[in-house]
């Protein structure tokens, strides 16, 4: 098998690329999240949602102590529940890796490192990719990278391409997951033709925001992000996963994403390998649904551990 | 036996939603009609105007924003809670101006009236154009932004709903003065604002002296229109003249209620567009 | 990996309280039939009986106009802003007992929970709500004219809307100062009969909203009645058309509103997903059962393979079972004769050599079901790409150009909607001039609105519902 050009693939964005109507797309979005889960389904959901948390820290107060209490809650959310299941990932940057890797040493629990200039991109791409290297070498099993949107949104689809592919290769294999920083893409035909681009440049997931400006993550955004990838899957054969970031506090929002993945990707897409929710503090509110949903009353915040 | 003693209402401002003393934390005395003290008002200052502005703007995006159908349902919720209350609204207008009940139901029916307008403006003031070519032409009124308005001072009900209903059909947000003399029955009507749904800042009402607040109504650069049927004599030349710093549109108030008491607080949109294959 | 199923997530029926027999509403009460007969009225998802509603004969029909033309007197001399408070009344009513309403319609006719909440009764309040505002405005719908009301109305009503069809029919008739016979279609007489409850809730005049049951011969009776001076009529063109003779020489003002055959036109550069969603609801909103539905799909050829795909896949995830689960995307075909029909012309567009296709999905044991079905390799000339089926069933042809879509669009008798889908506004608009059609909906389809007014060219029926056009049925000018 040959590699693809980036003539090729950009060619394929540009021919996937079509357009999306935004109130037609709204109101799909909106008449899946009047999807009522219940019972089983809605405990199999919320088990499911906590499997696909990358539990996220990402401030500038972060230290060590506090990365390693993270890690504690990402692999036993309920300490006294062995049921719970750990989350996905843990999700830092990338000067606590080490720290994050020690700590969840034995665990199915992965470290995800946010990198390359994170959050705006803004940095020199050899600088970027450096971070990359750099996180990788620390122990990181997962990069979370963000696209230059200056470059993006001024019609420069090849630098784009080119950082998203350059970035995939010094991964070196690990997981890499493109951050688009949808709230500040403007359209969702945007969307789309940014989810295109990664794709083609080889990302492993495409992610919606960083999380760090608003409008973050919204549900017509994950849908036209998941019919991209559904075409792009039709088109090349390659399955890329999707993850939301971003504003997702609620076990309700985290059920509507999943309906939206379930009914445009279908199960396939229900796994952690393929479906993230970017988080911190979501698994509390799940925790609380799961006991909700065993015990039959509503429960109390105080209940659930703070890390 | 003692005879209970009654509690008495202190009359704020109503601004941005909340009802707040005066920021200058002046008050002036209202009396009734045979010259009784009935209470002290609060006396807005010129900040009190800028912060009402401030809350306006601040509103009005998304009251314009909100569908025909919404905005309706809201000013026909007004009309729900003046009916529940005007018992208050009765007697707030009866202890200054004698008989009240004609002018309570004339002040509700008034919001019911202007509810039906806010989804059929459209379709009677706008409409498709024929142009001599091969486009779609269409011209239809949207709202003007944020609007002051100084209401006659009486009937003290009725001159302010008959201004502050089209008002906000046409989707504006207003900034209102209240009759000077009767001050009091503006404020019973915040309150009914207050619980009808009406997004704070849509509809800012102020109590104070005219001529301290008219110029600077009139004179601030952030109103997009002035309604004046309040101003009289001399005054209104100054004010007509300070609106047209930033081309303010003056509006005053016809002798029949009708849509064109909206569109006075409304500016005209005309959209082209080709049609071919 | 496991499959996710989504747990019966069913709308509780508790709230809904179904008279075991039920009265004509006639002059503000409910009245047993002169008839002394009664027909069972049930749930065409579970066949289980809900109630018995009587059948009004002539005798019947006479006491119903007669109660009507009594009120017609006070209710058209009300000051116009009391009778705006009335119809207002009814409006925050429905808004109120909207989910027992909804409840309801779903539980008789058969369609999906989701659409009678949602849809269905948020839009029948808001019919009202925009015609009370009417009331005491004509002089501005009628420049130069005094609107008078026409006295006694007919409205006969079909089972795929019942209660917006109903909303349709009475707010504009009481808001121009009419009163109202209507009869509800015989399968789905129970919201109707719920709202007469409501027009007692709110206090409205006896007299001015009357509610008679029956079948056709109830129907034909009330539209021939010599002392009704208006008719409206909603349902099949057939129908129509003898409505029509019938009223020959009568001088009563009619407007009919009558079937459809919608063409869908998908033009290359559409928004494919979208467009996907749009002719899913085009064609399987209310189980296909709406005059308007798209059951044409004209596809450009160039997309079309593509297009088709999506649709397919999309097909795959609609919910078909009971309309009470707040999940199902398709309920039941609202009657065993309808259900007939449907399997009838679906067995003809087979013989005719369409290829047909269906997504697997479960039927119910009990009850009116059709699976969402499209054919494709239909041509202008099979029967399945004529002939009105008011059913999930959908017909796909192709075109090469504009003029080409707009040909095929407009060969049909009937001309009730149309939908386009492009990126370009021009051709949008370039299109929506040549279409024959009374409603043309872009990049969208099947949106109603209160403000916006709906109804037919050709064989598709002639007046308006909705909008200030909506007015013009119920009203006789004169001069000033």
């Amino acid at each position: 098998m040959t590699t693809p050009t980036k003539e090729h693939s950009l060619g394929l964005a540009d021919r996937l690329g079509g357009s999306v109507d935004a109130v037609g797309a709204e109101a799909r979005a909106a008449a899946l999240s009047t999807r009522s889960i219940k019972k089983d389904s809605k405990m199999w959901a919320l088990e499911l949602a906590i499997r696909c948390c990358d539990l996220t820290s990402l401030e500038g107060q972060d230290s060590p102590g506090k990365i390693r209490q993270l890690a504690s809650k990402a692999m036993r959310p309920a300490p006294g529940n062995p049921e719970i299941p750990s989350v996905a990932a843990l999700c830092v940057y990338p000067r606590l890796v080490k720290a994050a890797k020690e700590a969840l040493a034995g665990s199915t629990v992965k470290v995800a490192s946010v990198a390359a200039a994170f959050p705006s991109g803004q940095s020199p791409l050899d600088l970027r990719l450096e971070e990359i290297e750099r996180a990788i070498a620390d122990g990181a099993d997962e990069i979370d990278i963000v696209i230059s949107r200056g470059a993006f949104l001024a019609g420069d689809d090849e630098m784009v391409f080119e950082e998203v592919s350059r970035s995939v290769e010094v991964a070196g294999g690990a997981h890499v997951k493109t951050i688009l920083e949808t709230g500040e893409l403007g359209s969702y035909d945007r969307i789309r033709r940014a989810s295109l681009i990664a794709m083609a440049a080889g990302t492993h997931t495409i992610k919606t925001s960083t999380g760090k400006i608003s409008p973050a993550s919204t549900l017509p955004t994950a849908l036209v992000m998941a019919e991209a990838i559904r075409d792009f899957q039709d088109a090349t054969g390659t399955a890329v996963g999707l993850k939301v970031a971003g504003g997702i506090r609620s076990a309700k929002d985290a059920i509507r994403y999943l309906v939206i993945v379930h009914e445009t990707l279908g199960d396939e897409w229900l796994t952690p390998d393929r479906f993230r929710i970017g988080a911190s503090s979501l698994v509390n509110d799940l925790l609380m649904q799961i006991d909700k949903q065993k015990t039959g009353f509503y429960s109390d915040p105080d209940r659930y551990t703070l890390d | 036996m003692t005879e209970r003693v009654e509690v008495l209402k202190t009359y704020k401002l109503y601004l941005g939603g909340d009802f707040p003393r005066s920021e200058s934390g002046r008050s002036y005395e209202v009396t009734g009609a045979g010259g009784e003290f009935l209470a002290n008002a609060a006396r807005a200052s010129r900040k009190d105007i800028r912060d009402a502005v401030k809350a306006a703007r601040k509103a009005w995006p998304g009251w314009a924003a909100a569908t025909a159908y919404n905005r309706g349902q809201v000013l026909y919720r007004v009309a729900e809670m003046m009916e529940t209350r005007r018992g208050d609204l009765e007697a707030e207008v009866a202890r200054v101006e004698g008989d009240a009940s004609e002018q309570v139901d004339a002040a509700i029916d008034t919001f019911v009236y202007y509810a039906g307008w806010t989804d059929k403006i459209t379709q009677v003031m706008g409409g498709l154009n024929p142009v001599a070519g091969p486009y779609f032409n269409i011209t239809a009124p949207e709202p003007t932004g944020v609007v002051g308005i100084v209401a006659s001072e009486e009937p003290s009900l009725t001159a302010l709903c008959s201004r502050i209903a089209p008002a906000m059909c046409g989707g504006n947000a207003s900034i209102v003065l209240a009759s000077e003399r009767y001050p009091l029955p503006a404020i019973a009507l915040a309150e009914c604002l207050a619980t009808a749904d009406v997004p704070g800042g849509v509809v800012n009402i102020l109590t104070g002296h005219k001529n301290e607040l008219v110029p600077v109504l009139a004179s601030h650069l952030d109103v997009d229109a002035i309604d004046i049927t309040g101003v009289t004599g001399d005054q209104r030349t100054e004010v007509e003249a300070a609106a047209a710093e930033n081309v303010k549109r003056v509006i005053t108030a016809s002798d029949v209620r009708g849509p064109h008491e909206v569109t006075a607080f409304m500016d005209m949109k005309t959209v082209w567009h080709p049609k071919g294959r | 990996m496991t499959k996710w199923e989504y747990a019966p997530a069913p709308e509780a029926t508790e709230i809904v309280s179904v008279k075991d027999t039920y009265g004509n509403y006639i002059g503000g009460e409910f009245v047993e039939p002169n008839s002394n007969e009664y027909f069972k009225t049930i749930n065409p998802a579970t066949e289980e009986v809900l109630s018995a509603v009587p059948v009004a004969d002539e005798s019947d029909v006479d006491k119903a106009v007669s109660a009507a033309r009594k009120a017609f007197g006070t209710w058209s001399s009300m000051a116009p802003g009391d009778r705006a408070k009335f119809v207002y009344r009814i409006a925050r009513v429905i808004q109120e007992r909207a989910r027992e309403m909804a409840v309801l319609e779903t539980m008789n006719g058969g369609k999906p929970i989701k659409e009678s909440r949602d849809i269905d009764i948020p839009l029948a309040a808001a019919h009202f709500f925009y015609y009370a505002g009417w009331a005491d405005k004509l002089e501005y719908a009628f420049p130069g004219r005094r609107a008078e009301p026409l006295g006694v109305a007919a409205q006969v009503i079909p089972w795929n809307f019942p209660m917006l069809m109903l909303a349709w029919k009475i707010a504009p008739a009481i808001a121009t100062g009419n009163t109202v016979v209507l009869k509800p279609a015989e399968t789905t007489p129970l919201t109707a009969l719920m709202f007469a409850e409501i027009c007692e809730q709110v206090g409205l005049p006896p007299g001015v909203v009357n509610i008679i049951n029956g079948a056709g011969a109830t129907g034909a009776a009330l539209v021939k009645h010599p002392d009704v001076d208006k008719v409206a009529f909603t349902g099949s063109t057939e129908v129509g058309k003898m409505i029509q003779r019938e009223l020959a020489g009568t001088h009563k003002k009619l407007t009919l509103e009558l079937g459809g055959k919608a063409a869908n036109v998908i033009f290359e550069d559409a928004p494919l997903d979208q467009a996907v969603e749009g002719i899913v609801n085009g064609i399987f909103f209310n189980q296909g059962q709406v005059c308007c539905a798209g059951s044409r799909l004209l596809v450009q050829e160039s997309v079309a393979e593509h297009l088709l795909d999506k649709l397919k896949r999309r097909l795959a995830t609609l919910r078909l079972g009971d309309p009470l689960d707040k999940n199902t995307d398709i309920g039941a075909i609202n009657s065993r004769a309808q259900l007939d029909k449907i399997k009838r012309l679906v067995g003809v567009g087979v013989e005719e050599g369409a290829e047909l296709f269906q997504p697997a999905c479960d039927i119910p044991e009990r009850g009116f079901w059709f699976p969402p079905t499209i054919f494709t390799g239909v041509s202008q000339s099979h029967r399945i790409a004529q002939e009105e089926i008011f059913g999930p069933v959908l017909s796909v042809m192709t075109f090469r150009t504009e003029d080409e879509a707009v040909e095929k669009a407009n060969n049909t008798p009937y001309g009730l909607s149309a939908g386009i889908w492009t990126e370009k506004g021009s051709r949008i608009l370039w299109m929506a001039d040549r279409l024959r059609a009374g409603v043309v909906w872009a990049n969208t389809f099947n949106r109603f609105d209160p403000a916006s007014p709906f109804g037919g060219f050709k064989e598709s029926g002639f007046g308006r519902e909705g909008g200030r056009h909506g007015l013009e049925a119920y009203v006789k000018l004169v001069a000033p």
